[in-house]
């Protein structure tokens, strides 16, 4: 493997070198190294680009990477994953995408997932996008998920972007099924002109389903975030709505949380805050002997851990 | 030691000017815990802020072993061993208790040694390393956290404003206790802004702040009774009875 590439894989998936377990590492558009395991049969789409992921039923701690790093301007990649969680199974899902792109003409990755998770399964989705290179190509991610969560089913996803992406509008919707629980922490950072749109939406659809949507950002430079989740109970059910945002220089962060409630049975909650690091917490780093911005780094690393 | 010499802080308020510290000068000799009081709006926490460098002086000079710091940043005045805990703490979201004790220290400590830390201001210590500093916890245990945060650096010099504030009863026999060692010799000098009278007692030397003047000191021996007394002679109710 090249020296980027390994940099690009140790960002987005904490890979070192290739993965245990089943993976499928896709690179400038095309599938570069795959491997299946007994239980997880990873299959290249015929109608279109993409690959499925097949889990057994039952499938218990075995681990899925999927990451994709774009090395070359110009790259316009669309992808479409399809994971298929059998019954009763529990896995973890490392997704990811990096871009490394030091040419002139912009690159982009589309990656549409869908998950398909069965009855009682329990999945981990970590998925992080990372950008690099100094090119004055623009690095451009547009991830869209749907996830159908059957009963009793649990789907935790965490993303994260902290650094390099000129622009991203992410597009996530999940149904929940009976006693179905979702999960979603979302941890963003930008800087410079960059650009950042997510719209979510939870339908809550099936008795006891649950919900937990964390967005936590911190907006940087000129920087525009807009955040749109909206939790939908359509039934008795819980849901809680989080997003909390640090704003700082000339940037500009919209909160737009949701909440829809179409059973008299639902208990949906949202809360969102927008604020400029308080001076106080500087302060009290500084009387540690650590100068301002070394403080705002700590403030600002634990706010996105 | 500690030296300030005809220090001033003065505010624009509404076009006129406020004198919240007026010429005050005092010294804190090392090794002396040094017990700051006085009425409410009388300049303590000002005080403490100006030694801090969180304010700036308006007039007067602040000398540090003999170093003019009267310009030195909080950042600087941090680096020579001074300490400062808040009377009412800032809050971080994501940053655990352990993290925070850790970045007091300067390196990742032990988790024996956080649990000490917090051990002695009265909490149970497992249940708070990994807990949030953020608003999940109560004024009384955000301020416990903040006075372990200066048990956890060595310094010369450690200013805590109103630890006691927001403390319950049972917690506040064990802070004493801890204060009392800290006179022992963890820190060189300690000022502490304090209404309590049982830290009063730890005090070798007491310092009345009102009106933004120094309007008595001496050791504890001689200006507590001095201030018991005025206490009873501006109180009508009290002066009738006794």
């Amino acid at each position: 493997m090249e020296r980027i590439d390994s940099q690009l894989l140790e960002s987005v998936a904490d890979l070192h070198e290739v993965p245990a377990g089943a993976y499928n590492i896709r690179k400038n558009g095309e599938g570069f190294a795959r491997q299946s395991t007994a239980n997880i049969e990873i299959v290249s789409k015929t109608d279109k680009p993409g690959i499925d992921i097949i889990v057994a039923p039952g499938t218990k701690n075995e681990s899925i990477h999927i990451p994709v790093i774009i090395t070359e301007a110009g790259v316009n990649d669309l992808v479409y994953n399809d994971f298929y969680i059998g019954e009763d199974a529990d896995v973890l899902i490392v997704a990811g995408c990096g871009i490394h792109n030091s040419g002139d003409e912009k690159s982009q990755h589309d990656g549409i997932h869908t998950f398909h998770i069965g009855k009682n399964a329990r999945i981990k989705y970590v998925e992080k996008h990372y950008g690099q290179g100094d090119g004055k190509g623009e690095r451009i991610l547009n991830p869209v998920t749907y996830v159908e969560q059957d009963e009793g089913s649990v789907c935790e996803m965490e993303m994260v972007q902290i650094k390099g992406v000129d622009s991203s509008v992410r597009d996530t919707k999940a149904h929940l099924a009976a006693g179905a629980k979702l999960i979603v922490t979302e941890r963003l950072l930008t800087h410079g002109n960059q650009y950042v749109r997510s719209d979510m939406d939870v339908y809550l659809d099936g008795e006891d389903a649950s919900s937990q949507i964390i967005s936590r950002s911190v907006a940087k430079d000129n920087s525009k975030q807009i955040f749109h989740p909206n939790a939908i109970g359509n039934a008795k059910c819980r849901a809680h709505v989080q997003c909390d945002s640090i704003i700082m220089d000339d940037a500009t962060v919209s909160s737009i949380p949701a909440i829809t409630a179409n059973s008299a049975d639902a208990q949906i909650v949202h809360e969102a805050a927008i604020g400029r690091i308080n001076n106080d917490q500087l302060i009290k780093l500084m009387t540690f002997g650590m100068n301002e911005e070394e403080a705002e780094e700590v403030i600002i690393q634990g706010f996105l851990k | 030691m500690l030296r300030l010499e005809n220090v001033s802080f003065k505010v624009e308020a509404e076009g006129s000017i406020l004198e919240i510290i007026d010429n005050v000068s005092l010294e804190v000799p090392d090794g002396e815990f040094v017990v700051i009081t006085g009425p409410n709006g009388g300049g303590k926490s000002t005080l403490a802020r100006l030694i801090m460098g969180i304010e700036k002086p308006t007039g007067g000079k602040i000398y540090y072993n003999d170093v003019d710091i009267t310009d030195l940043s909080v950042t600087e005045r941090a680096k020579l061993g001074i300490g400062y805990a808040f009377q009412q703490p800032p809050r971080f979201k994501g940053l655990t208790v352990r993290r925070l004790l850790s970045l007091a220290a300067g390196s990742e400590l032990p988790v024996d040694e956080c649990c000490g830390y917090l051990t002695s201001v009265g909490l149970c210590s497992k249940d708070y390393l990994n807990r949030e500093m953020d608003y999940s916890l109560s004024g009384g245990e955000a301020k416990r956290i903040e006075i372990a945060t200066l048990m956890a650096r060595k310094l010369g010099l450690a200013i805590f404003d109103e630890p006691e504030a927001g403390i319950d009863l049972w917690s506040f026999s064990m802070l004493v206790e801890s204060f009392k060692a800290m006179s022992k010799g963890s820190h060189k000098s300690v000022i502490i802004i304090s209404h309590q009278e049982r830290i009063m007692q730890l005090a070798d030397k007491m310092i009345v702040i009102a009106d933004g003047h120094v309007r008595d000191s001496g050791t504890k021996d001689e200006i507590f009774p001095r201030l018991m007394g005025e206490f009873n002679e501006n109180c009508g109710f009290r002066g009738k009875e006794g």
